[in-house]
């Protein structure tokens, strides 16, 4: 298996490769045959693994595969981890990757870094695969950081635009404050373990419960729960978590199919999968679990509220990603890994599908973004129309969409779990849930019904996009659709993860749900007495008495509740106060050290001083350097006296 | 009689008159060149006057060489003192500081 | 007894003429009274019995190099007044450093002794002793080396103070043999081929 495993990886990288470096010689058709095989490849080589993990029932493949170097005993080494988690993230992983590759050929069609593009993709696949089926902490983070700098990348694709420079700058200075975190907590973790590799680390994970550290002061700080804590700060970052979840909407300026990869399906869900790896240290520490839980709610049901007031069609689908990313958050901290992971798999593929539908919207109006400009598009863009219908049905949590099983499970795990905060997870669930439903059919009604607010000219040319882009959706629209009925019974409530996850016998808030799961469809019917889907219902009403029926109410309340209204458009301040603080004050900081270290001190001090000191110095002796023979003389002289008198005096 | 001490004596004041000679002429280095002459007869005394009361010939021959050197030192002095002149019509110590670079 | 009393009187003499060397006013009775300095520090040698030094002092000294001096000085018109300025001004200054090196090289005489034998006396040689002879030994042997080194030195001072001094005037004629020699007929005649002159 080994080699398979190699080769899931090693595939996209070398398609990445030759886009990338042979793109002139293999030209734009040559660029994207490459990738879309190196992908598709990878993706099919994934489902055997998943067939063998899962109906072959091959046990967990852990090695190692090249030690890079081995200092003080600490062995840095490439290897596989690959079981039942594992296998699933691939397969999603791969195949949302396949969906973008193939759609990208339609939405790029005219950008002149066509194979740069297809690189680049290629190369997240790479790098998100390395991330997923690492078994040490070492390649997790390459894994981590090469996902980081390909999104950069990716943010900054068109690369003249200011904005996508700024948002691209933006996401890399967030993330690196997360990743400062999750560097920290590595390097905790090989403090206190004397090992990288996650078999050993796991092993000693009780051990390390019991030990403290001394951080600031005399006070002593669980390891435990410090290193959790600094893990998911590092996850915090890449999955958007609030406070560092400025950088995802402003990743929109990317070019659409990024959105769909990256920020949406996989790379965003990386400290998703990065906390239910860790579920056997996570599980030890109740602290960090409500630090996780508290975060994941206030971000769902925030971020939500931010998605009601937007007008950009992809900037609604970012903050309704970072919402879900709250729920699975959320589910991580309520133990319920399963079920975020669960979450992850279903939201990856109907939020991929929102994202290519979005862009296929983008695409047929040539590119304008804004929603207040569009409106009864059902009837030019059947496809994408029903598409859309069925991933934001899915997104709400509509009985028996992919959507559903998951978020229902979710909300009933936090309900079930007796964690601190969870009373406080399961509100914002709650109402995040007739928000997730509100914003989500704001921007169906909005875009596909109403009155038409196009312009002429985009109306002349409005038709469904080509073959390479409504085939993704309708791909994608299959698994949002059934995904939930077929596996939510083995992955959130059966045994399907097995030893892969660990969840501690009082935290196993799934294993109560399970006892009354009889089958999805007794569990949709369940769910119907149960105030979730009316809620959602809710929500779907609610827009479209706003934003069908009396279009003119949405602006009046943004009036009388005026205050409000600028608190959500203006995202919470968030951006004014990490310009105003932190931007401003590391340029003050900056500054001073330039003023006080280097021109000050370096320059004039040192730089200069010494040129000073020198010249000082040679105005001296150059005195003695007068020309004069007679003064030599002296000197001679002067010195025979002293040479002299030292012999006299000491010889 | 003469003890090596008249000797020492002799030659210290010597010496001591040559040094003050070159403080003294600070300008003409013709008198200069003169009373590096006689530092140098003042240290071939002292030469000579161990040489002699310890008996060891090899004084006297560092005396030879002395000679030898200072012989050879005033030609070239002088030749170096022509020259200047003929370029300078003087020479006045203190109108050469091109040593000052 | 006569030794002594000719010891003090070359002393005398030379400490005298050491003193007018670096007094005098006109730079020829310098020459004249480092001559005479010369001259009595000779007696002082052969008083020493270092017969050989003394007389290369004489001839190389006096013979030589005082002539030179005496010949640079009367064929230099050296304006002596000018150089003579601050004369007084640094008489002080030049006592004060002689009595320093004075007062020093009497302390490491006498303070500091050293096994100096201050008091010792000095033992006449055999009449049948040569210096000469003893220092040609000791040079020819032990001292070959620095003495040829001392023979190229001389050469080079030689060669250095031609070289220093020779000068070419320009505009003066003079016979110049090797350009005689080099002269070639084409350099000097040119045949001209020309018709006759008719008329």
């Amino acid at each position: 298996m080994e080699n398979i495993y190699l080769a899931i990886v090693l595939c996209p990288l070398a398609a990445a490769l030759l886009a990338g470096l042979f793109g002139r010689v293999i030209g734009r058709a040559g660029a994207h045959t490459v990738t879309i095989l190196g992908v598709g490849a990878s993706f099919l080589l994934s489902l055997a693994v998943l067939k063998a993990q899962v109906l072959d029932g091959e046990p967990a493949f852990n090695g190692t595969v090249y030690t890079w170097a081995v200092v003080d005993g600490v062995h840095m080494q490439v290897g596989f981890l690959v079981d039942r988690l594992t296998a699933l993230m691939m397969v999603v992983v791969t195949s949302v990757s396949l969906m973008v590759h193939i759609y990208t050929i339609g939405y790029m069609h005219d950008d002149a870094g066509y194979q740069r593009f297809f690189s680049y993709i290629s190369l997240f696949t790479f790098a998100m695969l390395m991330l997923v089926m690492a078994n040490n902490f070492m390649q997790l983070f390459f894994g981590w950081e090469a996902v980081g700098v390909v999104s950069y990348l990716l943010i900054g694709f068109w690369y003249t635009r200011p904005t996508a420079i700024f948002a691209n700058m933006k996401a890399f200075l967030v993330n690196r404050v997360g990743d400062f975190g999750f560097l920290l907590g590595i390097a905790l973790i090989l403090m206190s373990t004397g090992s990288l590799d996650y078999a050993t680390v796991f092993a000693g994970a009780d051990a390390m419960s019991g030990q403290t550290i001394q951080v600031l002061g005399d006070s002593q700080w669980s390891v435990i729960t410090l290193a959790c804590i600094l893990l998911f700060i590092g996850a915090m970052g890449k999955s958007a978590q609030m406070p560092l979840h400025v950088w995802l909407p402003d990743s929109m300026e990317g070019p659409t199919p990024i959105s769909a990869l990256i920020h949406a399906a996989t790379m965003v869900t990386a400290g998703i999968f990065m906390v239910a790896r860790m579920s056997p240290l996570f599980e030890l520490s109740d602290t960090a679990l409500s630090v996780v839980m508290v975060v994941g709610a206030t971000t769902a049901l925030f971020t939500g509220f931010l998605g009601v007031v937007q007008n950009d069609i992809k900037r609604v689908v970012a903050y309704s990603t970072l919402s879900q990313l709250g729920y699975m958050t959320v589910a991580l901290g309520a133990s319920a890994y399963a079920a975020g992971v669960f979450h992850l798999m279903t939201h990856a593929f109907f939020k991929a599908l929102l994202f290519l539908a979005a862009g296929s919207v983008i695409i047929a109006m040539h590119h304008e973004q804004d929603i207040r400009k569009m409106g009864g598009l059902w009837r030019y863009l059947p496809i994408t129309w029903l598409t859309s219908l069925i991933g934001s049905l899915s997104l709400i949590g509509f009985p028996g969409f992919a959507g559903f099983f998951s978020k229902d499970a979710i909300i009933e795990a936090v309900g079930a779990a007796h964690r601190t905060g969870s009373g406080y997870a399961w509100w914002c669930l709650m109402i995040g849930v007739f928000v997730t439903a509100l914003y989500s059919f704001r921007m169906f009604f909005l875009v596909f019904h109403g009155a038409e607010r196009l312009d002429s000219h985009a109306k002349d040319h409005l038709h469904e996009p080509s073959m390479v882009v409504w085939l993704p959706l309708a791909l994608l629209a299959v698994p949002s659709v059934i995904l939930g009925w077929l596996t939510v019974g083995p992955v959130v409530f059966g045994s399907y993860f097995g030893d892969a996850i660990f969840t501690r016998e009082i935290n196993d808030v799934l294993g109560e749900g399970a006892a009354e799961f009889h089958g999805p469809a007794a569990y949709v019917l369940h769910a119907l007495t149960m105030p979730v889907p009316w809620i959602a219902l809710g929500g779907v009403l609610c827009a479209w008495y706003l934003y069908l029926k009396n279009p003119a109410l949405p602006e009046r309340l943004g009036k009388q509740f005026s205050g409000l209204h600028t608190l959500l458009i203006n995202k919470y301040y968030f951006d004014e106060f990490n310009q105003k603080v932190f931007a401003r004050g590391s340029t003050a900081l900056g500054e001073f050290f330039w003023h006080a270290g280097d021109e000050a001190v370096i320059d004039s001090g040192l730089v200069n001083g010494s040129a000073r000191l020198v010249g000082w110095a040679s105005q001296v002796v150059r005195q003695l350097q007068s020309g004069y023979l007679y003064h030599y003389a002296f000197a001679m002289i002067a010195g025979l006296a002293v040479l002299v008198g030292w012999l006299l005096l000491a010889g | 009689m003469v003890s090596l001490e008249h000797y020492l004596t002799v030659s210290a004041l010597l010496f001591a008159i040559s040094v003050a000679g070159i403080f003294l002429n600070r300008k003409n280095v013709i008198v200069l060149l003169m009373c590096v002459e006689l530092l140098l007869l003042a240290v071939n005394f002292n030469f000579i006057a161990f040489s002699r009361y310890l008996d060891d010939p090899a004084g006297q021959v560092f005396v030879f060489f002395i000679l030898t050197v200072a012989a050879a030192e005033s030609a070239i002095g002088l030749a170096i003192l022509v020259v200047l002149f003929r370029n300078r019509r003087s020479i006045n110590v203190q109108e050469m500081d091109a040593l000052k670079g | 007894m006569f030794a002594t009393i000719l010891f003090y009187a070359a002393a005398a003499t030379l400490i005298g003429a050491a003193i007018a060397v670096i007094t005098v006013r006109n730079p020829v009775h310098a020459v004249l009274s480092l001559i005479l300095a010369f001259v009595s520090s000779a007696v002082l040698w052969l008083l020493l019995e270092v017969e050989f030094l003394a007389i290369v002092l004489v001839l190389v000294y006096v013979g030589a190099v005082m002539v030179l001096f005496l010949f640079v000085v009367m064929m230099l018109d050296v304006n002596t007044t000018s150089l003579r300025e601050g004369f007084a001004r640094y008489a002080p200054v030049g006592a004060i450093v002689a009595g320093i090196v004075i007062l020093e090289l009497a302390g490491l005489i006498w303070w500091r002794n050293e096994g100096i034998p201050v008091d010792r006396v000095l033992v006449p040689r055999d009449a049948a002793y040569s210096s000469t002879a003893e220092l040609g030994k000791v040079i020819y042997t032990e001292y070959l080396y620095p003495f040829e080194l001392a023979a190229m030195l001389l050469l080079l001072a030689i060669v250095a103070a031609i070289l220093l001094t020779m000068r070419k005037r320009p505009g003066i004629k003079k016979q110049d043999i090797s350009a005689q020699v080099r002269v070639r007929r084409e350099d000097r005649i040119k045949l001209v081929s020309m018709e006759a002159e008719k008329d």
